[in-house]
C-alpha cells in the first residue's frame, strides 16, 4: 500500500503485537450502475483496554470496514481488493471460513445499531443470548439460561429471570440495546465492535448506553471500536479517534488533541458544525457541500471540492497519512500549518 | 401497444403534451406512450424500460399477438374446414397434406386449432374484464366506504370465495347448462364466463380493498380531501391510478388462468359445447383415444399450454418490471 | 386471544350458511321440478314423490327446507339419495380416499415445493434457480388436466413406471403421480414463496447478528434464517388442504380414484342433489376451519402478531 500507516504498524504487513489492525484495506461495491470505491487504504488498530472512535459521516466506510473485520461483508456486492485485517498479527482475510467463525464473538464481536432488525423477532431475547453458550460453549440447556440470565443481569436490565423469555418487540429501544450488548459480550470477546449503538435511541437513553459500554470496556479491559457520526458521544468514551472520510482515514489522534487542535480541515469543519451554547443566534456553521459520489471520487483529495482551504496541490495529490509525533497522523497537505496555527 | 411511434402517427409528440398532461385521463392508456411523454419518469417508465429488455416480454408479447391475430383472422393461417369432416380419414396421422392430423370425426385437426383460439380467448378476455370491473368496483366500494358496508362486501366476497373453484363452476354451469338444456352458442359462451366472473371477483375484490385502504390514509389524499375534492374525483384521479399496477398485473396472469378454466370446464362437458370449436373440447373429444392416436392430445394441449403461458409470462415479466423490490 | 378467536368462528357461521345456501339454492331450486329425470322416461310414482316431497320439504319455501336440512345435518343426518342410499354412507366412504389423496399432494409439495423454494432462495441467479423459476411458471400455468393426463399417457401408458389408474386399496405408491398432479399449482406457489422469502430474510440484520455470534452456518441458516422465512410457507400449506380437496375433482377422474371429486360429479350427472349439497358442506366446512387454524397457527409462529 501505498499510503503512510497510522502510528505503531510499520506497513510491512507483519506481526507487530497488536491486538487488531486494519492495514491498507480497500473494499469496492461492483454494482449494475458501476463501482463504488468504498474503502480506500484505511489503516487504524486498536489494542486491549482502549476505545478507538471511528468518526464520520454516512457513506464515509466506517461500518463497512467493521464488516470486513467481522467478515459479515456482503459479497456480492463488496469485494476485499486489497490490505489485511490482523487479529493478534494473524491476517484473517486469509483464513478459513471455519477459523474465522470461531473468532466471531469470541474473539471479535459486534453491537448493531438497529437491535429492533438486529435480534430475531420469532425467538425470545434469552434464547437468542443462551444459544451462544449452548452452541459456542456446549452447555447445557439450563446452564445457558443461567448464564444468559447473569448476562442480563450485568447489562442493568431489571428482572433480568422475567426478561429471559420476552420477544425483542416487547422490549423498549433502551432495554433492547443492553439485551444487544449482552448478546456481544456473552462469550467474553477481546474486541468489542459498537456500530453506532445509540443513533437509534432516545437521547437521555443515549447516554446512558454510552456509560454501559465504557464501563463494560474497562471492566473487561476489551478493545473496543466505537463507530459513530456523533462527535458528541466521543468525548468521554474514547481514547483514540480516527475520522474517515471517503473510504479513507483522514486524521487520527488522541481524544483531547483532536478536539483542541484539529489536523485536518474535515475534522475542523466537524468540530465546527456543532451547535454551542456561547453563540447563540448565530448561523450554524456547516461544511458546504456534499460527500463524494463514491464511484466517481474527485482525484487528489476528496475531500477538496468542500475544503476552505485548498489549493491547486490537493487537486493533483492524494496526501498521505502523514505522522505528526505524539500518536497522531494527518491526510492534508497542509497538517502542519494547521497544527501550528496561533 | 407494441410500439411508442404509433403515439406520433396521430400527432407531434411535443405539441400535445400540455392538453395530456392537463386531461386527467387515468393512466391506463398503455406503458410506452407513457414512457415517452412523461417528463420526469415515473414508475410505470421505468417499469417500461425495464421491460424492453428482457426477452421473455417480448417472446410472449409476440406470442399473445399471434393468438389473437389467430382469432380474430383465423383464415389467415388456414383454408381448412374446422367443424365439418369426412370419417373416412378418420384418427389418420399428421402429414404433409394435413400438418396435424385428422381427428376422430376425419375433420383437420390444424383448422379447428387455429379456430378454437377464438373462443378461449374471447372467454377468457371478456371473464377478466368483467372480474376485474366488477371485483374492482366491489374493492373500491368496501376499501372507501369501510365500516359495515366493507364488513357486508367482504362476506358476501368469503361466501364466494369459499366454494371450491373447479367444484363450484360444476354445480352452477350444470344448473343452468345442463344436459337437458338446449342453449345456444352465446349463451352458454355467456354462461361460462359469468361463472368464471362469479367465482372470481373476491380475489380481485381483496386486491382493490387492500390497495385502497393502504393509499386511503395517504397524506396527498388527504390533501386532496382537505381542498375540497368530492368522492368521485378523489377515486378516479387519486385512488385508481395508484392501484392500477397490482390489478395490470393480475389481471394479465388472470387471462391466462382462464383460458385454462374454460379448457377444464369444456373438458368435463359442462362449457363450451360441439359444434363451438375449442381447444378444451378437443382434449375432451381426444382423452378417449390418448392409446392409439396421443397426437390428438397433443396438438391442442400444446396450443393451450402455450397461450396459457403467454399470458403468465407476460404477467410476471410485467410485475417483476413494477416492483422497484425485484431490480 | 379468546375473544379473538371467538369473533372468528362467529365470523365463520355467515359464510357458512351463505356458501351452504348457495349451492343448496342452486341444486334444489334453480333447475324447477327437482324430481325431472330422475326415474326414467315414464316419471316417478306419486308414492315415491310424496316421500321424498315429505323428506325434503319440497311443498315449502327454499328457506325451511334449507332450515330443515341444515337441522338434520348437524344431527348427523345427510339425507338419503332418490335410490335410497345413505348419503353419509357415500361421505364416509368415499371421503377418506380424497383426503389421503390430499394429504400425499401436501406431502409431496411440501417436500419438493420447500426444498426448491430454499435452495434457490439460498442461491439466487444460478442455474437451478432458472430452471426451477421456469418450471414453476409450467405447473403454474398448465391446467391441472393437461399435466395429468400427460404424466398418466408418458408414465402410465408410454413407458409403464405405473398403473395408469389407482386400485380400490389406494397404496401411498400408487397416489404419488396423482398426488404430484393435484399438488402441482400449489407445489410451484409454494417454491416461490419460500424462494423470496428466504431471498429477503438472507440479507436480513438478524442473519447477520447470528452470523456475527459466530453461530456455525448451519445453524444460521438452519435456525434463523428458516424459522422466520417459513411463516408465510406454512400458512400456505395450511390453507391448501382444503383447496386441495374441492379441487380433486379432475384428477380423482383422470387416476379412477373413488373419491368425493368423483362422488360430486356423479351426483350432479344424475342429479342427487342431496348428495352434492352434502359432499359441499362437508368441503366448505373442512376449508373454512382450515382457515381459521391457519391464522391461530400464525399468532403462533410470530410472536410479533397479537389479535384483540
Amino acid at each position: 500500500m501505498s499510503e503512510q500507516s497510522a502510528p505503531g504498524a510499520d506497513g510491512s504487513g507483519r506481526p507487530s503485537g497488536r491486538l487488531l489492525e486494519v492495514d491498507g484495506l480497500r473494499v469496492e461495491f461492483r454494482t449494475r450502475d458501476g463501482v463504488a470505491k468504498v474503502i480506500n487504504g484505511v489503516t487504524y488498530h486498536v489494542d486491549a483496554g482502549e476505545t478507538l472512535a471511528v468518526l464520520g459521516e454516512s457513506g464515509s466506510g466506517k461500518s463497512v470496514t467493521a464488516q470486513t473485520i467481522m467478515g459479515i461483508l456482503d459479497t456480492p456486492p463488496g469485494f476485499v481488493t486489497a490490505g489485511q485485517v490482523r487479529f493478534h498479527g494473524k491476517d484473517m482475510l486469509k483464513m478459513s471460513p471455519e477459523q474465522r467463525r470461531r473468532i466471531r464473538g469470541e474473539g471479535i464481536a459486534m453491537i448493531f445499531q438497529d437491535s429492533l432488525s438486529a435480534l430475531n423477532p420469532v425467538f425470545t431475547v434469552g434464547f437468542q443470548i443462551a444459544e451462544q453458550f449452548r452452541i459456542r460453549r456446549g452447555m447445557s440447556r439450563s446452564d445457558a439460561k443461567k448464564r444468559a440470565i447473569e448476562m442480563l443481569d450485568q447489562v442493568k436490565i431489571p428482572n433480568a429471570k422475567g426478561r429471559y423469555s420476552n420477544y425483542p418487540h416487547q422490549f423498549s429501544g433502551g432495554m433492547r440495546q443492553r439485551a444487544m450488548i449482552a448478546m456481544s459480550l456473552a462469550l467474553d470477546p477481546e474486541v468489542l465492535i459498537a456500530d453506532e449503538p445509540t443513533t437509534a435511541l432516545d437521547v437521555t437513553v443515549q447516554a446512558q448506553i454510552m456509560d454501559l459500554l465504557g464501563e463494560l470496556q474497562r471492566e473487561r479491559q476489551m478493545g473496543m471500536i466505537l463507530i459513530t457520526h456523533d462527535l458528541g458521544v466521543v468525548a468521554d468514551v474514547a481514547d483514540r479517534i480516527a475520522v474517515m472520510y471517503a473510504g479513507r482515514i483522514v486524521e487520527e489522534a488522541d481524544v483531547y488533541d483532536l478536539y483542541a487542535k484539529p489536523a485536518h480541515p474535515y475534522t475542523l469543519g466537524l468540530l465546527n458544525s456543532i451547535p454551542r451554547m456561547d453563540e447563540k443566534g448565530q448561523e450554524l456553521r456547516t461544511i458546504k457541500g456534499l460527500p463524494p459520489n463514491l464511484m466517481n471520487i474527485p482525484p487528489g483529495c476528496a475531500f477538496n471540492p468542500r475544503c476552505p482551504m485548498a489549493q491547486p496541490v490537493c487537486r493533483e495529490k492524494v496526501p498521505p497519512l502523514l505522522q505528526l509525533g505524539r500518536g497522531r497522523a494527518s491526510a492534508c497537505h497542509f497538517a502542519e500549518e494547521l497544527v501550528n496555527r496561533d | 401497444m407494441s410500439d411508442p411511434s404509433t403515439a406520433s402517427i396521430v400527432s407531434t409528440p411535443p405539441a400535445t403534451m400540455p392538453t395530456e398532461a392537463g386531461s386527467g385521463a387515468p393512466t391506463n392508456a398503455g406503458l410506452p406512450e407513457n414512457a415517452k411523454k412523461q417528463k420526469p419518469r415515473g414508475l410505470l417508465g421505468d417499469a417500461w424500460r425495464d421491460l424492453r429488455r428482457k426477452p421473455l416480454f417480448w417472446i410472449s408479447a409476440t406470442f399473445i399477438l399471434l393468438f389473437v391475430v389467430m382469432a380474430a383472422f383465423p383464415s389467415l393461417f388456414t383454408s381448412g374446414d374446422a367443424v365439418n369432416g369426412a370419417l373416412g380419414r378418420s384418427r389418420v396421422e399428421p402429414s404433409s397434406s394435413a400438418w396435424f392430423g385428422y381427428d376422430v370425426q376425419g375433420r383437420d385437426v390444424y383448422a379447428r386449432v387455429i379456430y378454437g383460439a377464438r373462443a378461449s380467448i374471447v372467454v377468457a378476455l371478456l371473464s377478466t374484464i368483467l372480474t376485474l370491473l366488477f371485483g374492482g368496483a366491489m374493492g373500491i366500494i368496501a376499501g372507501y366506504r369501510g365500516g359495515w358496508v366493507d364488513a357486508v362486501l367482504s362476506r358476501i366476497a368469503d361466501i364466494f370465495f369459499g366454494l371450491p373453484f373447479v367444484l363450484g363452476a360444476i354445480v352452477i354451469l350444470t344448473t343452468f347448462n345442463g344436459s337437458g338444456t338446449d342453449n345456444g352458442e352465446w349463451t352458454i359462451m355467456g354462461l361460462v364466463i359469468l361463472s368464471l366472473t362469479v367465482l372470481s371477483w373476491p380475489v380481485v375484490m381483496r386486491l382493490m380493498r387492500s390497495s385502497v385502504l393502504a393509499t386511503k390514509e395517504a397524506d396527498y389524499i388527504v390533501a386532496a380531501r382537505a381542498l375540497g375534492a368530492g368522492t368521485g374525483r378523489i377515486i378516479l384521479k387519486h385512488l385508481l391510478p395508484n392501484c392500477l399496477a397490482p390489478l395490470l398485473v393480475y389481471g394479465t396472469i388472470m387471462v391466462g388462468s382462464f383460458i385454462g378454466a374454460e379448457a377444464t370446464l369444456s373438458f368435463l362437458g359442462i362449457g363450451l359445447k360441439s359444434p363451438v370449436v375449442s381447444w378444451g373440447i378437443m382434449i375432451s373429444e381426444a382423452q378417449n383415444y390418448i392409446r392409439v392416436s396421443p397426437f390428438l392430445l397433443f396438438f391442442p394441449s400444446a396450443f393451450l399450454v402455450i397461450a396459457v403461458l403467454s399470458f403468465v409470462m407476460l404477467g410476471e415479466a410485467v410485475r417483476e418490471a413494477l416492483d422497484p423490490k425485484l431490480r | 386471544m379468546g375473544r379473538y378467536l371467538l369473533r372468528r368462528l362467529l365470523q365463520l357461521v355467515p359464510v357458512f350458511i351463505g356458501t351452504t345456501f348457495l349451492i343448496y339454492w342452486l341444486v334444489w331450486s334453480v333447475p324447477g321440478d327437482p324430481f325431472a329425470g330422475k326415474c326414467g322416461d315414464r316419471g316417478c310414482p306419486p308414492n315415491y314423490r310424496a316421500m321424498m316431497t315429505e323428506k325434503y320439504h319440497l311443498d315449502d319455501s327454499i328457506w325451511v327446507q334449507y332450515a330443515s336440512y341444515m337441522k338434520n345435518l348437524f344431527q348427523g343426518d345427510f339425507g338419503i339419495t332418490f335410490g335410497g342410499r345413505e348419503i353419509s354412507d357415500i361421505i364416509a366412504t368415499s371421503y377418506p380416499n380424497t383426503l389421503k389423496l390430499a394429504v400425499v399432494a401436501l406431502a409431496i409439495e411440501a417436500i419438493i415445493g420447500l426444498g426448491a423454494g430454499v435452495l434457490t432462495g439460498l442461491r439466487r441467479n444460478g442455474f437451478l434457480d432458472n430452471l426451477v423459476l421456469i418450471s414453476t411458471l409450467f405447473l403454474i400455468a398448465l391446467p391441472v388436466f393437461v399435466i395429468g393426463f400427460v404424466l398418466q399417457w408418458l408414465l402410465g401408458v408410454k413407458w409403464g413406471i405405473i398403473t395408469p389408474t389407482v386400485s380400490n386399496e389406494m397404496r401411498f405408491s400408487e397416489l404419488i403421480v396423482p398426488g404430484f398432479v393435484l399438488g402441482s399449482a400449489s407445489m410451484a406457489y409454494i417454491a416461490r414463496v419460500a424462494r423470496t422469502s428466504i431471498a429477503e430474510n438472507r440479507r436480513a440484520d438478524f442473519v447477520r447478528t447470528a452470523i456475527a455470534k459466530g453461530l456455525p452456518m448451519r445453524r444460521v441458516v438452519g435456525v434463523h434464517l428458516l424459522r422466520n422465512s417459513l411463516i408465510p410457507v406454512v400458512t400456505l400449506l395450511g390453507t391448501d388442504l382444503g383447496a386441495l380437496m374441492g379441487g380433486a375433482i379432475i384428477t380423482e377422474g383422470i387416476f379412477g380414484i373413488n373419491g368425493i371429486g368423483r362422488q360430486v360429479l356423479r351426483a350432479i350427472v344424475t342429479k342427487e342433489s342431496a348428495t352434492v349439497v352434502g359432499i359441499v358442506v362437508v368441503l366448505v366446512l373442512v376449508y373454512l376451519v382450515m382457515n381459521l387454524l391457519v391464522d391461530l397457527l400464525y399468532a403462533a409462529l410470530d410472536p410479533r402478531i397479537r389479535y384483540e
